[in-house]
């Protein structure tokens, strides 16, 4: 029996590096702010915005994975990041406080089937707009604008784009991300979450990460000594909010409420407790694009 | 549709990647799946026993947990094969990655090749291998000349099975860094969100393809090696 009980011992040893993989869940208290329902928010009849506020609730697709950006930590009851600060926003807009909000988490893959389907209302989940994606969903904004940038460990020889050549590099599979590194000659590797991409290039199997400069910020703010963000932006994602596209009265709403909260200071006050920390200061707001 | 015929090339590489990977663990998974199934049936009882909690820990085991056990948990301990990649095939280099896919398929399958070759051995009658060892055959000549050749046949059916289901079970791959026709075909979606039905067929057309390639073979194997009895 002593075979038996090494393949134990060693299955028990798995197990136990599994779920040391799983180390730094919970997330910091100071990444949410407080946001009140607008108490007299009206809508013309047959709208959305008026059903939405009739309802009392909404269902927001955001990103789980994505410190700073979208991200719920292993015992969070609720997203934190920059997407749901701007949800919260939206909703409130609409007369809905955040604890009426159900967030959902979307991954890069079901955006559009779950907008289509009428299985969330919003995607706010560092959603870049692009044509293709305008033909199936409604996109509104852009209300945040990042480029591709390269997550290296620190001791990495690798500063900028041009030395990922024939290196291999990793982001999410199918993502565009993956798609640019590809054509900048790096060997694309692609894996189910941005996390599990981190595990990669602080393990070694891959020399760098790519993806949107404000995700991989998240990722090094966690572990400074460990990892860096190097490079110039060598893309241009301009993060959209996306709607069902049975509701093109949404695009406007969006779009005011938008450009209200850069005004009243909330989308910068936005900013600085997520992706902010990370030093950054808050950026210009970028133009928002016009609603067909 | 234009989304995958305007760069065919990317379609028939993932593909190539999917039967790569299929055909290399397919092998491995033979090789050791066989010497799992002699262990197993075999008179050494140490052997036997190691053989049976083989199957039992690795069937027993989602495909998955075994990818990211070997992709994710074996490189935190230092655990990368990166020494692999010196081996070069021609002018292709083996990566790490591929590897990686290969170890972790070829563990998982060479269970179920074990349990489809003992099936086989038992369908032979005993007396078989009872009349061989008379006539002073060793252990391995009666598997060799007299039990193997027997089992081969009722063999063939849950083999083509066993590889229809890694053949389909790659896919997992893609998760893992390997651009096979599953990751593929998340890379068309996310590029054009507006024909994802259209990909999806295409991609199904496409496993669809090889799996009855190998469903072929196992039916022409079968008549074959067919004998009247």
């Amino acid at each position: 029996m002593r075979m038996t009980r090494t393949k134990v011992a060693a299955a028990a040893a798995g197990l136990a590096l599994l779920t040391a993989g799983c180390g730094n869940a919970g997330s910091d208290e100071s990444e949410t702010r407080d946001v009140e329902a607008v108490e007299d928010a009206q809508f013309e009849e047959g709208t959305r915005m008026a059903e939405l506020n009739e309802a009392g609730e909404i269902t927001i697709g955001v990103k789980y994975d994505q410190p700073g950006i979208g991200f719920q930590g292993a015992g969070d009851d609720t997203p934190v990041g920059f997407d749901p600060e701007i949800g919260k926003i939206i909703a409130a807009n609409l007369g809905i406080d955040p604890e009426n909000i159900t967030w959902t988490e979307t991954i890069s893959d079901n955006r559009e089937p779950f907008l289509q389907e009428g299985e969330v209302d919003l995607v706010i989940a560092s959603y870049s707009i692009t044509d293709e994606r305008r033909e199936v969903v409604g996109q509104a904004g852009p209300y945040y604008v990042t480029g591709q940038q390269l997550l290296v460990p620190s001791d990495s020889d690798i500063d900028d784009v041009a030395d990922v050549e024939g290196e291999e590099v990793c982001s999410v599979t199918g993502s565009t991300s993956l798609d640019n590194a590809r054509a900048e000659g790096a060997q694309p590797r692609g894996f189910d979450t941005y996390s599990e991409c981190v595990d990669q290039v602080l393990d070694g199997t891959v020399s760098a990460m790519t993806t949107d400069g404000a995700i991989l910020l998240g990722y090094a703010a966690e572990q400074p000594d460990a990892l860096k963000v190097v490079g110039e932006p060598f893309s241009e994602e301009r993060y959209g909010i996306g709607y069902s596209p049975e509701y093109p009265e949404m695009c406007q709403f969006l779009n005011d409420t938008l450009e209200a909260s850069y005004e009243d200071g909330s989308w910068e006050e936005a900013f600085d407790i997520t992706l902010g920390q990370s030093g950054d200061d808050a950026p210009e707001p970028p133009a928002l694009d016009e609603c067909a | 549709m234009e989304a995958i015929f305007g760069s065919f090339d990317v379609y028939l590489t993932g593909f190539g990647l999917t039967i790569g990977l299929a055909v290399v663990s397919g092998v491995l998974s033979l090789v050791f799946g066989l010497l799992l199934a002699a262990a197993r049936v075999g008179p050494v009882p140490v052997l036997s026993k190691a053989a049976a909690v083989y199957v039992t820990l690795f069937r027993n085991t989602p495909l998955l947990v075994v990818f990211i056990f070997i992709a994710i948990a074996l490189p935190r301990i230092g655990i990368t094969f990166q020494s692999i990649e010196v081996i070069a095939v021609g002018d292709y280099n083996v990566s790490a990655f591929f590897f990686r896919a290969v170890v972790a398929l070829t563990l998982y399958t060479s269970a179920f090749v074990c349990e489809a070759i003992r099936s086989g051995i038992n369908a032979v009658p005993v007396g078989q291998a009872e009349a061989a060892r008379a006539i002073g055959l060793d252990f391995g000549q009666v598997m060799r000349l007299v039990v193997l050749p027997q089992a081969a046949r009722a063999v063939v059916p849950p083999m083509a099975s066993v590889f229809i289901a890694l053949t389909k079970n790659t896919s997992i791959a893609a998760a893992f860094g390997i651009a096979e026709a599953a990751a593929t075909m998340r890379r068309f979606t996310n590029d054009n969100a507006d024909q994802r039905i259209e990909i999806f067929l295409l991609i199904a057309l496409g496993y669809i393809v090889v799996v009855e390639a190998i469903a072929f073979s196992s039916y022409a194997l079968e008549r074959r090696w067919k004998v009247a009895r």
